[in-house]
C-alpha cells in the first residue's frame, strides 16, 4: 500500500518538474544580457585556450633590451640560436621587457580557471554544509554559528589572511577565496531546504516512509539548482575580482605567472610614464567581470524570479 | 527595547568567539614553531625563548587560548618585530587615514547613492532610471584598483587638479588633507554607491505603491515631500541595512584603495604586515576590523527603531 501511495508521490513530483524543465538553457539564452554575458565569456575562453596561437610569444620572458616600450614598438628579439624574429609589442612592454600583450592574454586563463574554481568549490561545498545543516537539527546550531563567525570577518581580509598562513600560489589563492564564499553558499542552501521540507509534497514524501538520502537527493535538491546557478555566476565574478586584488597586493599568485593582477602590480612603479601596463589588463579584467555580472543578473530573472523581486 | 539590545549584545557573543578562534588558530595553523614565526627572520634565540614562554607554548592548547584572550582584552596585542613597535602603538599611527578614508567614502556614496536611487524608482523606467541601474552594475564589476587608476590617470597626471599619491593628516593642513583624500574616497565610494542606489531604488519602488502614499498625494502634498518625509523614511530600513553590510566591502576596498593611493593607513598596515609575514599585527588588524563590522550592523539593528517606530522589540 505504501509502495503505491509513495510511487504516486515521486511520479507527481517528477511530473510537476518534468512541466517546468523546458531546457533551462534554452529559457536562459533568450534573455538579452544572458546571451551578451555568455558570448563575452565564450571570446574570453577562445582567448585563455588558443593564446599560443594569437600572436603571443612566451609571457615570462625577459628582455632586457625591451624595457618599458610603448604600445605599437617593434621589438627584435634573439632567439638561443642566435637567429632574431621581430615581434610587435601591441600593448608595450614592462619593466622587465616582458610582452605586455601576451601577457594578458595568458592572464585570461588564470582568471578563468580561479572564477571557475572557486565558484565550483563554493558550491560543492556551501551545498553539502547547508542540506547538512537545515536537515540535521542538532548540529545546525553549530555549523551557523561558525558560519557567522567567518562571515563577520571581512571577506578580503579572510582571504588575505587565508593566503598569508599558507606560501603563495594558485591552489592557495583558489582555497583563501573560496572560504568566505562558503558562508553565503550555506545560508542560501540552507533557507531553501527549510523552507522546502514544509512543502506538502515533502511532507507526502515522508508520510510514506521516503528514505532521507533520496527526500534530498530527489526533491530537496532540485530546489536548490536554479538560485545555485545564480550564486555560482557572482562568486567567479567576485573569484576573479579578489585574485586580482590578492596579486595587485603582492600577496596572491606568484609575480612571473602571468595574471591581470600581476601585470598591473609590475606596472605600479611606473604608473606615470606607462599607463598601458595598468590599463589593458584593467579592462579584461572589469570586461570579464562585467560579463559575468550581466549574466548573472539575466539567469537570475530567468531562473529564480523570487529572487529577482527582492533587489 | 533594553531587553532587546541584552539579547542583541548576547548573540554577537558567539559570532566574536569563532572569529577570536580563527584569529588564534591563524598562527598555529602555519608551519612551524610559532614563537619562531612571530619574532620574524632576523630574531635573536633569547627573544624566541621570551616569546615561548610568554605565549606558553608548552600549555595545552586552551590554556595558551585564554592566556592570549585575557592580553587582547586588556589591550595588549603584542609586540611587532617587523616594525620595532607594539602593535597597539602601530595600530594608533595607522588609524587616521583610515578613519578618514571611511568616512569620507561614506559621505561620498550615501549623498550620492540615495538621490540617485529615489531619483530613479521615482523615474521608474526611464533613461535616468536605465543608466542608474546600468551604472551599478558597472560600479560592481569595475574592480577599485583599475578605478583608482583611471581617476589619478585623469585628475592627478592628465589634468594635474590633485595630488597623485600620498596623505597630509588632518591636523597638519586641511586643504591638503582634502586634496589627498577625494580620489581615494570616490575610489572606493563608487561600489558602494552602485550597492546603496540599487537597494534605495527598490525599497523606495516597493513603498511608492502603498496607499498612504496615494492618501499623501491626494492630500495635495508636493512631490518632495511625499518623496522625502512618506517614500523615503518608510524605505530606510533595508537602506540602513545594505550600509551595515557594506562595511564589509568598505574594509576589504581600503586595503586595495590604500595601497593604490599610498594612504598610511591600516589597510596599508595589512598588506604590509603579510607581506613580511608579521601575524602579531595580522591578527590584530582582522580581529579589530571584524569587531568593527559587528558593531556597527549591531548599532544599525539597534537604530532601526529610530527610523522605523513600527519595529518594536
Amino acid at each position: 500500500m505504501s509502495a503505491i501511495i509513495e510511487e504516486a508521490v515521486d511520479s507527481a513530483a517528477i511530473a510537476s518538474a518534468s512541466t517546468k524543465r523546458k531546457p533551462l538553457w534554452q529559457l536562459a539564452i533568450r534573455n538579452p544580457a544572458v546571451l551578451f554575458g555568455a558570448v563575452i565569456l565564450l571570446i574570453m575562453v577562445a582567448i585563455a585556450v588558443l593564446a599560443p596561437y594569437l600572436g603571443t610569444v612566451d609571457p615570462t620572458r625577459i628582455d632586457p633590451a625591451a624595457r618599458n616600450k610603448k604600445p605599437g614598438t617593434e621589438i627584435t628579439y634573439r632567439l638561443d640560436d642566435g637567429s632574431t624574429t621581430k615581434h610587435v609589442a601591441h600593448m608595450g612592454t614592462d619593466t622587465l621587457g616582458r610582452d605586455v600583450y601576451s601577457r594578458v592574454l595568458y592572464g585570461t586563463r588564470v582568471s578563468l580557471i580561479v572564477g571557475i574554481s572557486v565558484a565550483f568549490f563554493a558550491v560543492v561545498l556551501g551545498l553539502v554544509i547547508g542540506m547538512v545543516s537545515g536537515y540535521i537539527r542538532w548540529l545546525d546550531g553549530i555549523i551557523m554559528r561558525i558560519m557567522d563567525g567567518l562571515m563577520a570577518i571581512p571577506g578580503i581580509l579572510l582571504a588575505i589572511a587565508l593566503v598569508s598562513i599558507w606560501r603563495a600560489g594558485l591552489i592557495t589563492v583558489i582555497f583563501a577565496i573560496v572560504v568566505p564564499e562558503v558562508p553565503r553558499v550555506v545560508r542560501l542552501v540552507r533557507s531553501i531546504v527549510l523552507t522546502v521540507r514544509e512543502e506538502p509534497y515533502v511532507e507526502g514524501a515522508v508520510s510514506v516512509g521516503t528514505p532521507t538520502w533520496t527526500l534530498m537527493m530527489r526533491h530537496i535538491l532540485p530546489n536548490t539548482v536554479a538560485p545555485l546557478i545564480v550564486q555560482a555566476t557572482f562568486t567567479a565574478a567576485a573569484a576573479i575580482i579578489v585574485e586580482a586584488i590578492l596579486s595587485f597586493l603582492g600577496i596572491g599568485i606568484p609575480p612571473e605567472t602571468p595574471s591581470w593582477g600581476n601585470i598591473m602590480a609590475e606596472g605600479r612603479t611606473l604608473f606615470r610614464i606607462f599607463p598601458h601596463n595598468i590599463l589593458y589588463p584593467g579592462i579584461f579584467l572589469a570586461l570579464a567581470v562585467l560579463a559575468i555580472n550581466v549574466m548573472g543578473d539575466g539567469l537570475r530573472d530567468t531562473l529564480d524570479p523570487k529572487m529577482s523581486k527582492k533587489v | 527595547m533594553l531587553d532587546f539590545i541584552a539579547r542583541r549584545l548576547v548573540a554577537i557573543i558567539p559570532v566574536l568567539a569563532v572569529v577570536a578562534i580563527f584569529v588564534f588558530l591563524m598562527l598555529r595553523l602555519t608551519p612551524g614553531d610559532p614563537a619562531a614565526v612571530i619574532a620574524g627572520d632576523n630574531a635573536t634565540s633569547d627573544q624566541i625563548a621570551l616569546i615561548r614562554a610568554k605565549l606558553g607554548l608548552d600549555l595545552p592548547i586552551w590554556q595558551q587560548f585564554f592566556i592570549w584572550i585575557g592580553d587582547i582584552l586588556r589591550g595588549n596585542f603584542g609586540e611587532s618585530f617587523f616594525f620595532k613597535k607594539t602593535v597597539t602603538e602601530l595600530i594608533a599611527q595607522r588609524l587616521e587615514p583610515t578613519l578618514a578614508l571611511s568616512i569620507c567614502t561614506l559621505i561620498v556614496a550615501v549623498t550620492t547613492a540615495v538621490p540617485l536611487g529615489v531619483i530613479a524608482a521615482y523615474r521608474h523606467g526611464s533613461l535616468l532610471d536605465r543608466f542608474v541601474m546600468g551604472f551599478s552594475v558597472l560600479g560592481f564589476s569595475l574592480p577599485s584598483f583599475v578605478i583608482g587608476y583611471c581617476l589619478i590617470y585623469i585628475f592627478a597626471i592628465d589634468l594635474g587638479w590633485l595630488p597623485v599619491q600620498g596623505y597630509t593628516r588632518i591636523g597638519v593642513d586641511f586643504w591638503a588633507f582634502l586634496e589627498h583624500i577625494i580620489l581615494p574616497s570616490i575610489t572606493l565610494g563608487i561600489i558602494y554607491v552602485a550597492l546603496i542606489a540599487r537597494i534605495t531604488r527598490a525599497s523606495v519602488l516597493e513603498v511608492l505603491n502603498e496607499d498612504y502614499i496615494r492618501t499623501a498625494r491626494a492630500k495635495g502634498l508636493s512631490n518632495r515631500v511625499v518623496l522625502m518625509r512618506h517614500a523615503l523614511r518608510n524605505a530606510a530600513v533595508p537602506i540602513l541595512t545594505v550600509i551595515g553590510i557594506g562595511i564589509a566591502l568598505l574594509i576589504g576596498g581600503a586595503v586595495v584603495t590604500e595601497s593604490v593611493f599610498g594612504l598610511p593607513g591600516l589597510g596599508r598596515l595589512t598588506v604590509e604586515a603579510v607581506l613580511s609575514r608579521d601575524f602579531p599585527t595580522i591578527q590584530a588588524v582582522i580581529l579589530m576590523f571584524s569587531v568593527v563590522y559587528v558593531v556597527i550592523n549591531l548599532l544599525i539593528d539597534i537604530g532601526y527603531t529610530l527610523f522605523d517606530p513600527r519595529i518594536r522589540y
